[in-house]
Order: C-alpha cells, then structure tokens, then sequence
C-alpha cells in the first residue's frame, strides 16, 4: 500500500508532540495543555481514517508500511494492522485525548513532562498495536515502560517510587524471556518478521518452551493470577491519568500478545496447555472477584476487578481450541475470541471511566478510602448519575458494553463446557456485588461528614470527559455490530492458524482431525 | 625493511610523535597556556581516527618482520579508541582546570595509553601483545596517581599497579610456556602448531590458564575484579572515565588475538573458563551493584557484569559472536564516557558528586541533563530504544545460535537484577527532591560533549544498523 504513511503518523505525531513539550518546558503550563490537547484531538482524527478506509472483507495487514531498518539482523520497519489490533489503536487514541483532558488543571506540578509522558506514551503504544517486525516490537513494547515509569514516580501518591519500580521489574522481568524466544525464532526463521513466524514449522518441545516464554511475558502484562501483584500497587500509587491508561490499554496488550503471538505462533503449544491458561484465568475471575469485594480503598477495588474482567479476555481467548474440540466448529470459537477481545475494547472504557470517577472525587478530598465518602449523590448529583452508569457497566449490565463481552465468553464457554459457564457466570454476580456495594457506600445513603457537604458537582470539563465515555459505553452495549464486524475476517483467519497444526505430518494429524 | 612497510604503522608512528612533541612543548608553556597541550592532544586525536578510519577496506598485511599486523578488526577498534578518548579529554578538561591540575602529563599519558592500545590492539606476536599491555598499563598507573596531593588516588594507583604487575606477570609465564611448548612468538605459528592434529601437551593448557587469568585481570572479570571498584573510587573521576572505557576495548581485542587467534585450537578449553567468568561476573557485579552508596564504585561493579555479557560474545566462538563482543565493547565504551561525564557535570571544585544521592533532584535542577543521565542508565539496563539494548540483543542472538539457550537465560535473568540500580538513579533524580540549591555550573564543552553523548547513545538505539554491519563485515 502506498501513499500516507497512516500508521507512521500515528506513532511519530505524538512522539514529535512530546518532544516539543520536552523542548518547551519553560514556556508555561497552559501552553503545554493546550499544545497537548491540539496533539492529542489530531491523533485521534488521523486513528479515525484506519476505521474509514478499513476493508472488512479481508484478514490481510492493511496499511501495511515497509523500510529496512537493521540490515545486519534482517529487521525491518514494517508496520500493519487488521481487525484484532485497528480498534485498540483507536482506543489508545481516545483515551488520550480523554487523559490529556482530565489532566487539565489538576497536575501542577512539571505539566509540560507529564504531558509529553502521555503523548509519548501514546505513540509507542501505538506503536506496539502495529508492529509486525519482532524487534519493531519488543523496541515498543519495552520502550513504553520508561514514561509509566516516570509517570507512577514523580506524579503518583505516596507509595509510588515502590509502586513504580515493581511495576517496571515485573514487566522487565516477563519480557526478557520473550526476547530470548524471539532471538531463537529469529535464528529458524532467519527473518523477524512475525507474520513469518506464524508460517515457521515448530516441533512440540520448542513450542511449549516458547509459549512458556510468551507466557511469562504477557501473562503479567494482562495480568493474569498469580502475577497480579503489581497491578494494585501501580494502580492506587499512580495519578489518575496513569491509571486510566495502565487498565484501559497497557492491559490490553498483554491479550493482544496472546492473540499475535502466542497462538498463531505456537498452536499445538496453546492446545496442550490451554488449560493452564483457562485455570488461571478461572482463579482470577473467581478468587479476584473475592479480592475484590473486601477492598477498603476505591482504586485498589477498580484494579481488583480489572484483574477479574481481564481473565474473562483470556478465557474467551483460549476457549477455542474446547470449542473446536467439541466440534463447535470456528463458528463457536470465533464467539469466545471475539467475546474476549470485545470485553478487552469495552473494559477499556468502563474502567478508565471508574477510575477518572476516582480520580474526580480525590482531586476534591484527597482520600481513596471508600469510608471516607457516602451520599456523595446528594451534593454531585450529575456525577453520581455517570458513575452509577459506569458500575452497572461494571457488572455488566445489558444496554452497556460490558454486558456484550463478557455475555459473549459466558455464551462460548457454556458450549465448551457448562462448569466453566457456571463459574464465569458466577463472577456476573460477584462483579455486580463489589461494583453495586461501592455505589452503594460511596454515593447513596446520608451525607456522612462536612467534606462530602462541601462537594461541588463535575465542571464542564469533568462533564465532558465522563459523558463521552458514557456515550461509547452505551453506543458499543447497544449496536456492537461496528465492533464485530470490523475483527471478524481477521478472527476466522487466526481460527483457521490455530486449528493448523505446526506440527510435523505424523503427530500432527490427531490434532487435525479436530479442525474443521 | 622497505618504506611501504610503515604505512600500515601511520597512526601508531603519529601518535608517538605527537606525543612526543606535546611533552616537549608542554615543558615551555607557560600554566596559562595549557590549553594548547590540551587541543594538540584533541586534534592529534581526531586526525589519527581519520587516518585509522580510512584504513578501514584495506586487507589485512602483517608488517615488521611478523609482529604488527594491519585488518579492519584494528582500524575500526583503533578509530573508536581514538573518539572516545577524544570523549574523554573532553569531559576531563573542565574538571582539571576547576582543581587546577590541569597540567599537560595527563594529556601526555593519556596518548601514551593510547598508542599502547593500538600496539594491543594490532599485536601480530605475543612478544608485541606484552609490550602494548605493558605501555597502556604503565601509562594507566601514572594516570591513576596523577593527582600527587590525593592521599586516596595514591592508594588506588598502588593497589592497581601491584595487581596490575601480577596479572601482567600471569600473562607473561602463560606466554613464555606457549613459547616453550612451540618454539615461536609469531601468532600465526602459534596458531598453527596448536591446531595441529595429534596429542595435545598439558603445558599448553597450563599456558592457557595463565593467559586467561591475566586476560580476566585486565577485564575487570570475576574472580579477578578486585582492582576495579578500589581503582574507579579512588582515581581522580576523569581518569576512572578513561580507564572505565577506551582500554575495555583494548582488552577486547587483545582477548581476540591471544584467544581466537592464538589459541583457537583450544577452543573447547577456553570456552568452558570463559562460562565461568561471564557467569561470575553477571552475578556478582549485578548483585554487589545494588549495595552501593558510591556511584563510582556502583559503575565499577556495573562495569563488571557489563564484561560479563561482553566475554558471552565471545565464548560463542563465532564470528557473529566477536562482531557482538566488539560492538558491545564499542557501545558499552560510550556509555561509561557518558555515565562518568555526568559525574563530573555535577562535580564543583571541592565537591565530588560521587554519592548516588548526589544525584537526587536532578530533573528539577536541570531537565536536560537528568534526560541525559535516564538515556544512560536505560541504555545500560539494556532497554530500548537505546543502544545497549542492541548490544544485549546481538551477544544473546549469538550465544542463542551456538545452543547454549541456558548461557541466554542466565544472562537476562542478571539483566534484570540489574536493571534495579541503574533504575535507582531515575528514581533519585526523577522521584526524590534536591538537596542542594547550588545552580550547576557547567561549562559549554562539557554541555555539549554530554548531549552528544546521550544523544549518540539513543540515535545509535533507533538506528543501530550502521555499527552493526561494520562490526559484522570485519569478521566476515
């Protein structure tokens, strides 16, 4: 494809944004706001082109750019996206505008940095959504730690230096694992080209070392139980804006790994041990939830069921090789899949939602503590009506976003296998108990202390913000048809890689005979 | 002998001359003149990375009845020895005129250390290899002594100078056995009788012994690291700079001509020493790098487990692993320029900020440089987009093709463990307050030379194709 390089746009135009804000530091806080807004609203604007000229019909890379990069090591600047990664890099797009807004008057404090830390941000994540050289990759990938790190650290509240350097540890941690995987497929393949590595032929043990490999580096990226622990910690310790990122997109990229690399690359792997990947996502779903009902402080609880929704993504993900099993065919499959990645796009919203509801309420009383609060509704009443909203979504109420993933998992696991349904379904309740209690004591009851009376309602900014993500949340829970549509070619493709076996002839055919 | 014999010799024989000529002429001038010492220096430097550069496509001839020998692997790591000492003196002139001892001998010594890497560094015979070492680490010892007044910079020079000659010595006895054992000094009959097909006498593993033992002395490499975190802390901070960057480099290349070339029929021999030493070294420095309160001696042990991952490069034994052993030595080289830069940046007359919690604060003080510095320490954690990630890459991508997939994960797992101190210093200049008021008062080379340097190190991170292949074509 030739002619404007799109995705380039979409990962340097920011970058180059915040660059200038670096250059410009002295020159006042409203100017940075205003320079990042302008670049933040004209990144999103540009993301919106990927949605218009997108061709449905195909599961091919679009948009695809290619420059050699590093001739020594065969690494190419190749960029492309399809249905699976097109909507998240919009998603990264929107809520960055959102994060640049809701920043506006509250950081005082170096605005000019932290402001170029989201653009950056922005770009790189970008970034890793249309990556399909490895190396292209993993530079992304790890380059995006450095301005969370900076972010949690000097922006974030008491305990964030601890908070921060655990966050970057873990992560650094899982993703080193994965180089190493990267290295070796590079070596069989001669290429880093990851569409190459999806076509590359893998003997067992090599794929079960790699999928470990992947594991290790996005199952604490997702996060999945047990290596959930940095999330809570990142989450309370980081600003409001940090926060909104980290669970609306950051953990996104962890599925969006399972979905580019893991399975395509490793299918026979995936299918051996799905079930490791299925336990643990059941243990979050379940044990979270349980977590998540007893936290005292509101961010921690938003983080907790974070974790839980997250292991409704990676159980709908590796429902499909059950499904395919069970002869539900790629029809059954593809609903866990695009069940799973729906629920991924939609927790992208309802929990940058709550946690800017959060956010609204600390930058008023300075305190997370959820009994700090209580008939919040009485004195914010337009606030109060928006976050009842995003906790119903929360739970997944019909009508809103939540309510289509996660209804879509349940669905496709029930034709796996109704145990699995039983217990995902009984998250459903425990979800709706932790998001309902918190509403409950937070805003409803009687004005519990003369803070809470001397609330003022959401200004017009506030407003703003929390009323287009309603508008997404509901818009998305109503006609998810955009959603769907725009990722089916590309799921049937990775149905179709994944139910191919890598595997050589002989051993190979048992697997197949599950395939349609 | 005939006069085309010393073309190949033209920047060894510049450099001397020069060298010369600037002791001579620093003799006359006058202390307020001393900057005309330094820019001799500078420029002798520049002209002669020029002149190695362009010897760059030129085949490899051995000249001086067999003892010197010219290839692109010692023009490309003689042109980088050049501009990094070039660095070097650069970050060294503002703080010796603050202390006023900027004096000519360290400008003198300084490229007498260099001509003793260049002899290293085409050493076509053992006999040459013990005269290059010898030079650079007797320029070294001065240099760490160079400030009289330093009670503790004379402690660190004896400390250096009686390790130094034992490890000197070490090198000498397993060279004299490979002597014994096959009659000759000249590399290429060495090599020669030690490929040779048949039984192989002990007394050529027992030279072997030796010569890693001295090898590892002058890397810095564990069980032999004892020198470095004693040397770094107590040499005055623009020598630890030079000592902690150009000489690795040296000790690269002479590790390729005693090891691959010399002794390439005991491969198997030496690379089983050499896993242990990049193993030790990983470990140790990594871990003892966290319990540090001195960030000179912090970079030491730093330094310690970055030769771990170097000497990995090299006991791959293939030509992918040396390009990635010498473009890991090259760029590790223009960190540790960087990373000692910026401890004289913040230094004042007076004042050394060699405390890691001199560095707190940094980013309110001045933005650029705390960039600077996070550009450094990233770099040196290895995470992209910066050049040390592609060091890390291509040294795992060899150590993964040769099947030692264990030596890989050994080495990320100490990656990480290391990534903890390097991120303590973001964390003190991004995270923490300032303690002192004091404006930095930096001079405009200096804020030149260290923006350069960051610069460099993450331009090289977005585009490291270009060093890479030369690296590669060298060996190829």
């Amino acid at each position: 494809m030739t002619g404007f390089p799109l995705l380039s746009a979409l990962i340097w135009l920011p970058v180059a944004g915040g660059v200038v804000l670096l250059a410009m530091g002295a020159m006042g806080n409203t100017a940075s706001r205003q320079t990042a807004l302008v670049v933040s609203i004209a990144t999103f604007l540009l993301s919106l082109q990927l949605y218009t000229g997108f061709d449905m019909t195909t599961s091919a890379m679009q948009f695809q750019e290619q420059l050699p990069w590093i001739a020594a090591i065969n690494a190419n600047y190749h960029l492309g996206v399809d249905g699976i990664s097109m909507p998240l890099i919009i998603l990264t797009t929107f809520t960055t505008v959102l994060v640049v807004i809701a920043g506006w008057e509250v950081i005082q404090n170096k605005t000019g940095q932290y402001m170029a830390a989201f653009l950056i941000m922005e770009g790189l994540m970008n970034g890793v959504f249309a990556a399909l050289d490895a190396v292209l990759f993993y530079v992304f990938w790890e380059a995006m730690l450095v301005p969370m790190f900076l972010i949690i650290g000097i922006w974030g509240g008491p305990r964030r230096v601890y908070a921060t350097i655990k966050f970057f540890l873990y992560t650094f941690f899982g993703s080193v694992f994965m180089l190493v995987a990267l290295i070796y497929m590079y070596l069989e393949s001669n290429s880093f080209s990851i569409l190459d590595f999806h076509r590359l032929p893998l003997g067992m043990t090599e794929q079960i070392l790699i999928f470990v490999a992947f594991l290790m580096a996005f199952a604490v990226k997702v996060p999945m139980w047990p290596v959930h622990t940095w999330l809570p910690d990142a989450h309370v310790e980081a600003p409001t804006g940090g926060s909104v990122i980290l669970a609306a997109i950051m953990l996104k990229i962890g599925g969006y790994g399972f979905l580019r690399f893991s399975l395509p690359i490793t299918p026979d792997a995936s299918h051996a041990l799905d079930w490791v990947i299925i336990l643990m996502s059941l243990v979050a779903v379940v044990y979270i939830g349980f977590v998540a009902l007893v936290q005292e402080d509101m961010k921690k609880l938003i983080a907790y069921s974070s974790i839980a929704h997250m292991g409704f993504v990676t159980l709908g993900i590796f429902l499909v090789f059950t499904l395919l099993d069970n002869s539900g065919g790629v029809q059954g499959a593809a609903l866990g899949m695009e069940g799973g990645i729906i629920q991924m796009i939609s927790h992208g919203f309802i929990s940058g939602a709550l946690f800017l509801c959060v956010g609204v309420l600390y930058d008023r009383l300075h305190s997370r503590q959820i009994g700090d609060y209580g008939g919040v509704a009485n004195t914010m009443p337009v606030f109060a009506a928006f976050m009842v909203l995003f906790a119903m979504a929360n739970s997944g109420l019909p009508g809103t976003s939540g309510f289509v993933g996660e209804f879509m998992v349940i669905l496709a696991s029930f034709k796996a296998n109704p145990w699995f349904a039983f217990l995902a379904a009984g998250t459903l309740i425990l979800g709706a108990a932790y998001s309902l209690w918190l509403v409950k004591r937070v805003l409803f009851g009687d004005v519990v202390n003369d803070n809470v009376m001397q609330l003022e309602d959401i200004n017009r900014r506030e407003f703003l913000v929390l009323a287009s993500l309603a508008a997404v949340v509901l818009l998305f829970g109503i006609w998810p048809a955009p959603l769907t549509e725009v990722m089916h070619a590309s799921v049937g493709n990775l149905l179709e890689h994944v139910s191919a076996s890598k595997l050589p002839a002989e051993t190979g055919l048992a697997l197949m005979g599950a395939a349609p | 002998m005939l006069l085309s014999d010393f073309i190949p010799l033209l920047t060894e024989l510049f450099v001397l001359a020069m060298a010369c000529f600037i002791l001579v002429l620093d003799a006359f001038l006058p202390d307020e003149r001393r900057v005309v010492s330094y820019t001799l220096s500078q420029l002798t430097l520049l002209a002669a990375a020029l002149m190695s550069w362009s010897m760059l496509d030129n085949a490899a001839v051995v000249v001086m009845h067999g003892t010197f020998v010219s290839d692109p692997m010692a023009a490309l790591l003689k042109t980088s020895i050049f501009l990094i000492t070039f660095g070097a003196f650069i970050y060294s002139r503002s703080y010796l005129v603050a202390r006023g001892i900027f004096r000519g001998e360290y400008y003198v010594l300084g490229l007498f250390a260099v001509l003793g890497m260049q002899v290293l560094v085409s050493a076509h015979s053992l006999l040459t290899i013990y005269l290059g070492l010898e030079l650079l680490s007797l320029s070294l010892y001065a240099l760490v002594a160079f400030n009289r007044d330093s009670a503790e910079a004379s402690e660190a020079a004896m400390k250096y100078f009686v390790l130094g000659a034992l490890a000197s010595g070490m090198l000498l006895y397993g060279i004299s056995m490979l002597y014994g054992a096959t009659g000759s000094l000249d590399i290429g009959e060495v090599s020669a009788a030690v490929a040779a097909p048949g039984e192989r006498s002990i007394i050529l593993v027992f030279a072997l012994c030796f010569i890693v033992t001295g090898l590892a002395f002058k890397f810095g490499a564990v069980p032999f690291h004892m020198w470095v975190p004693d040397v770094y802390h107590g040499a005055p901070t623009p020598v630890t700079l030079f000592i902690g960057s150009a000489p690795k480099i040296a000790a690269f290349a002479m590790a390729m001509r005693l090891l691959q070339e010399t002794l390439g029929g005991l491969m198997a021999d030496w690379q089983q020493m050499l896993t242990i030493l990049a193993v030790l070294s990983m470990a140790i420095g990594n871990v003892i790098a966290i319990a540090q309160a001195n960030i000179k001696r912090m970079l030491a042990y730093s330094t310690i487990s970055h030769v771990g991952f170097l000497i990995l490069g090299l006991l791959a034994g293939t030509a992918e692993g040396y390009s990635a052993a010498m473009f890991y030595a090259i760029t590790y080289a223009l960190m540790a320029i960087g990373g000692f830069g910026m401890i004289i940046l913040l230094s004042r007359s007076g004042f050394e900020a060699d405390r890691l919690d001199d560095f707190k604060g940094l980013n309110d003080r001045s933005p650029w440089f705390a960039f600077m510095m996070l550009i450094l320490m990233f770099s040196m954690a290895g995470v992209p987009p910066t050049v040390g990630f592609y060091a890390k890459l291509s040294v795992l991508q060899a150590v993964i093709h040769v099947d030692m997939v264990w030596l890989a994960l050994v080495a990320v797992f100490f990656s990480i463990i290391g990534a903890f101190y390097y991120l303590r210093i973001v964390k003190l200049m991004y995270f923490d307050g300032s303690e002192t008021e004091e404006p930095l008062a930096v001079s405009a080379d200096m804020q030149v030379a260290i923006s350069l340097n960051g610069l460099a190190v993450l331009a090289l991170g977005l585009f490291p194709g270009g060093l890479l292949a030369v690296c590669a074509a060298v060996f190829s």
